[in-house]
């Protein structure tokens, strides 16, 4: 294999990795700080992504406006979640089950109103590729990649050097404790959940710029993304942003060298052994 | 009482008079389904039941491992997907009547393989075990894919010979599925108010306690696994000549296992029927409304029922049935077994035979050590439990005492030293294989099973402790014993309906229904009124009748001077006195442990 191809590949997977870690990130909030197993947070990337094409592609609109209306939509959307998972005292586990059910009428209605078939959305905005030497950097992955690692970034120093961190902690812990030294619980949590909501959008709007869009494929990253954000380490972006670099690019080596059907076996391998050598990890 | 606590317990449907009930219906349904293409029914009609059948088969067989213990497996369809390619890569070579029985074996050991590898590791449990079984899926469909199993475009079965009964071999796949179907139906029922079933329910409830109590957890779940899955692999075998053309894509979708989950919650996961009610509510409601919006109207509904089904039905639609039966029955047991005069009886010694005078060992520690993270819980401590006596074990708090107790009743592992009971060495030896050999214990705060009837809990505990009884036996003990306890008109009752003293209560009566010869209880005082404390070391005095060993840990210095004929004394995670509760308690080592050292000596 040539150094470029090998080159490229790596790109590849970096950026799908980058991908990966925007995703998961609001998944990996969720179950960590909220004990929720969010199945619906995949609903809530498409029903960004189909957004997206809706305004940003049929009709026109700025897409950056478009981006920037869907991250409050989705922060209430995600806080609307939250209030009745709280309301009904959802535990970790039918948690997975209920937000599955949400996924499910979810994808019902994306379909209902966009159809089955594959939509996508041509944009303009963020076109082309920059060139640096024999590699070519495609300018939309180039931006959602930056934009995924500095939000983990961001929200990795947000929990470390922040007031918010420590109480939300503190309120994992021991819940009434930490009211008792004033930490408002629930309303950190509605916090933890918008803003899982608002990533979601987030990653919704670069999925709609980078891939073809249709109503079953709510769940393709279901796996990966799993993968990356139980190696990762719940709640913790970095470990993250290198679980999903590394699933990436494991994935895509190994298309390179063998075939693209191999892929999944890489990240599903290593999430397997992590759960059954080292179980303590999550 | 809570009427809607309740709707888990399984005794009402064990009443002899209606025991016949069920299986003579199943038989009866066998009959019909087998008979009906006699009667030429609309071809769409058979496929229609074909369909059933199917997800019947699939759901049940879920659940036997899911619903039963709550390993909740999202990766049903790699067993499913295992039945598939073994019918489409064998049926061209071999008879069909070959390729069931082969599907349902690999799809077995297949379970059995992963279940002897993910059941060792306690932590996998929950959401993490789905988790891992949606991520073996995925890995064995990827390995399904690029290898001659499939190799990529999928597999055609042509050329299948089914053996024609009625007219077409449409109906032979039709007989085939209403066999699979009612079959699952059967093994789940009996798997349901069998001994497994009990050990599975109790692993669900509390699977440590389970293990303690006797239940060999490890081997339960292997075997619940491979009923299972080769349920589903069988049922495979079949879907794959009745679709005729075998995909990687449609075969290993996570949408099989999400099928089968939302059926059997649904319908009630925690029930032989439940998951086919659950099957047939999901398959109706999807054949009804097939095309185009209504399909997708069909879906909405199916996503809320499974949402409110989670909320509102935690057992499903059966818990509905149940709880509206119990309903009934509930004022009747109520009075049931308090009616008889209660006799106090004796409890039998079981193992233990008549206290010899010089009380011989009967459990010895030989340099047992446990650390945790550095934390020395037990350094190299040497003791013996004299058969037939009433052996005190006290010290200071985080002295080691309950980390002895779980060392000896299997709990733990040591990580050096020996543990003889009667000359076997148990220091590695599973809790459940100590429970049997007539090690009880109690828990310092009460774990019942929750979702167990008083009478239940401690049923299990006379199925698999050292008295190891057949049920019918074992509820006899219950009873006998719950009324030895004073527990009897509470028996069914649910565990959240007793105050903290019936709870103990109820901990002691688990303890006296295994037979056990050694019973440890572990500070059964704590958090007990005074007069309620008086009552129970009235309880442990009849518990003990004289001859049964006990190894009694408690801070209530009262009850243990009271009680105790032998005091044995941890600080630090070692021994440092042994002998006569008055003695031992005037050591100035054990007085400086509970008191510190005073300042003038230094």
């Amino acid at each position: 294999m040539s150094a470029t191809l090998l080159g490229q590949s790596i790109l590849s997977g970096i950026f799908a990795g980058s991908l990966y870690a925007l995703i998961g990130l609001g998944m990996s909030l969720s179950w960590r700080y909220l004990r929720v197993i969010n199945l619906a947070h995949f609903a809530f990337v498409f029903f960004a992504a189909y957004l997206t094409y809706e305004f940003a592609g049929v009709r026109g609109v700025n897409p950056f406006v478009v981006a920037l209306a869907l991250v409050p939509l989705f922060f209430l959307l995600g806080v609307l979640q939250q209030a009745l998972i709280l309301r009904f005292n959802v535990n970790e586990f039918s948690s997975v089950i209920v937000t599955y059910g949400l996924a499910i009428v979810a994808e019902a209605l994306i379909q209902l109103i966009w159809s089955a078939d594959y939509v996508r959305y041509e944009n303009r905005a963020m076109h082309g590729n920059l060139a640096l030497g024999t590699l070519l950097f495609p300018v939309a992955d180039l931006v959602m990649a930056g934009i995924a690692l500095g939000l983990c970034f961001a929200v990795w120093a947000v929990l470390h050097f922040t007031w918010l961190g420590k109480a939300l902690r503190a309120g994992l812990d021991n819940p009434q404790i930490a009211a008792s030294f004033g930490v408002p619980n629930q309303r950190l949590l509605l916090l933890v959940a918008g803003s899982a909501g608002a990533l979601a959008a987030i990653g919704g709007f670069f999925v709609a710029v980078l891939y073809t869009l249709a109503p079953s494929q709510i769940f393709s990253w279901l796996g990966v993304v799993f993968a990356a954000v139980l190696l990762g380490g719940l709640g913790n972006p970095i470990g993250l942003v290198a679980a999903s670099l590394l699933i990436g690019v494991s994935e895509a080596i190994t298309m390179a060298i063998t075939a693209p059907s191999w892929a999944p076996v890489v990240p599903f391998t290593l999430l397997i052994l992590l759960l059954v050598l080292w179980p303590e990890r999550v | 009482m809570s009427v809607s606590m309740s709707s888990q317990t399984f005794l009402p449907a064990h009443a002899p008079a209606k025991r016949w009930i069920a299986p003579a219906l199943l038989l009866a349904a066998t009959i019909v389904f087998v008979a009906l293409p006699a009667f030429k029914p609309p071809p769409f009609f058979e496929s229609l039941l074909y369909l059933l059948f199917f997800w019947i088969a699939l759901a049940t067989s879920w659940s036997i491992l899911s619903g039963f213990t709550g390993y909740f497996s999202f990766g049903h369809g790699a067993f499913y997907g295992v039945g598939m390619y073994t019918t489409a890569n064998l049926a061209g070579t071999l008879s069909i009547w070959w390729c069931l029985p082969i599907a349902a074996l690999l799809a077995a050991l297949l379970g059995v393989a992963i279940g002897a590898v993910v059941f060792r590791v306690r932590r996998l449990r929950g959401e993490l075990f789905a988790l891992l079984t949606l991520a073996l899926t995925i890995v064995l469909a990827t390995i399904i894919l690029n290898t001659p199993i499939d190799g990529g475009p999928g597999k055609y079965l042509l050329g299948v010979q089914l053996p024609v009964i009625y007219e077409n071999s449409a109906t032979t796949i039709y007989l085939m599925g209403a066999g699979v179907a009612m079959g699952s139906l059967a093994i789940a029922r009996w798997v349901q108010y069998s001994r497994l079933g009990r050990g599975l329910f109790a692993i669900s409830d509390d699977e440590d306690v389970a293990e303690v109590l006797g239940v060999p957890t490890y081997r339960y779940k292997l075997l619940a696994f491979a009923i299972s899955s080769g349920i589903a692999g069988v049922a495979g075998a079949v879907q794959a000549v009745f679709v005729s053309y075998v995909t990687v894509s449609e075969t290993f979708s996570g949408t099989i296992a999400l099928y089968v989950i939302l059926m059997s919650v649904i319908g009630g996961a925690r029930h032989w029927l439940g998951p086919a009610i659950g099957a047939t509510f999901v398959t109706l409601l999807n054949f009804t409304f097939v095309s185009g919006d209504s399909a997708l109207a069909a879906r909405i509904v199916i996503g809320l029922a499974l949402i409110l089904a989670t909320l509102f039905l935690p057992e499903g639609v059966v818990g509905l049935f149940r709880k509206r039966r119990l309903a009934h029955v509930e004022p009747a047991p109520e009075a049931a077994p308090a009616a008889q005069p209660a006799p106090v009886v004796q409890p039998e010694t079981g193992a233990v035979a008549t206290a010899h005078p010089q009380r011989r060992p009967i459990l010895r520690g030989e340099g047992i050590s446990l650390a945790f993270r550095g934390v020395q819980a037990l350094d190299k401590v040497d003791f013996e439990i004299r058969e037939g006596e009433i052996l005190g074990l006290v010290g200071p708090n985080g002295s080691g005492k309950s980390t002895l107790i779980n060392v000896m009743s299997g709990f733990y592992k040591p990580d050096a030293g020996r543990l003889l009971l009667d000359g076997e060495d148990i220091a590695k030896a599973p809790a459940h294989h100590i429970a049997q050999l007539g090690v009880a214990r109690t828990f310092q705060i009460p774990r019942p099973f929750p979702r167990f009837t008083v009478l239940e809990n401690v049923m299990v505990a006379a199925m698999f402790g050292g008295a190891s009884m057949r049920q019918a036996a074992s509820s006899a003990k219950a009873h006998d014993m719950l009324a030895f306890v004073g527990l009897a008109d509470r028996a069914q009752a649910l565990p959240s309906q007793l105050n903290l003293h019936q709870r103990k209560f109820l901990e002691l009566a688990r303890v006296l229904a295994s037979d056990a010869c050694i019973v440890m209880l572990d500070e059964v005082l704590a958090g007990l009124t005074p007069s309620e404390i008086t009552s129970a070391i009235a309880m442990v005095r009849r518990i003990h009748g004289g001859t049964r060993t006990i190894v009694f840990v408690e801070h209530n210095m009262r009850a243990v001077i009271e009680l105790t004929d032998r005091l044995i004394v941890l600080n630090q995670g070692r021994l440092i006195a042994e002998g006569k509760p008055r003695e031992v308690m005037d050591n100035p080592a054990v007085v400086r442990a509970y008191l510190g050292a005073p300042d003038a000596e230094g």
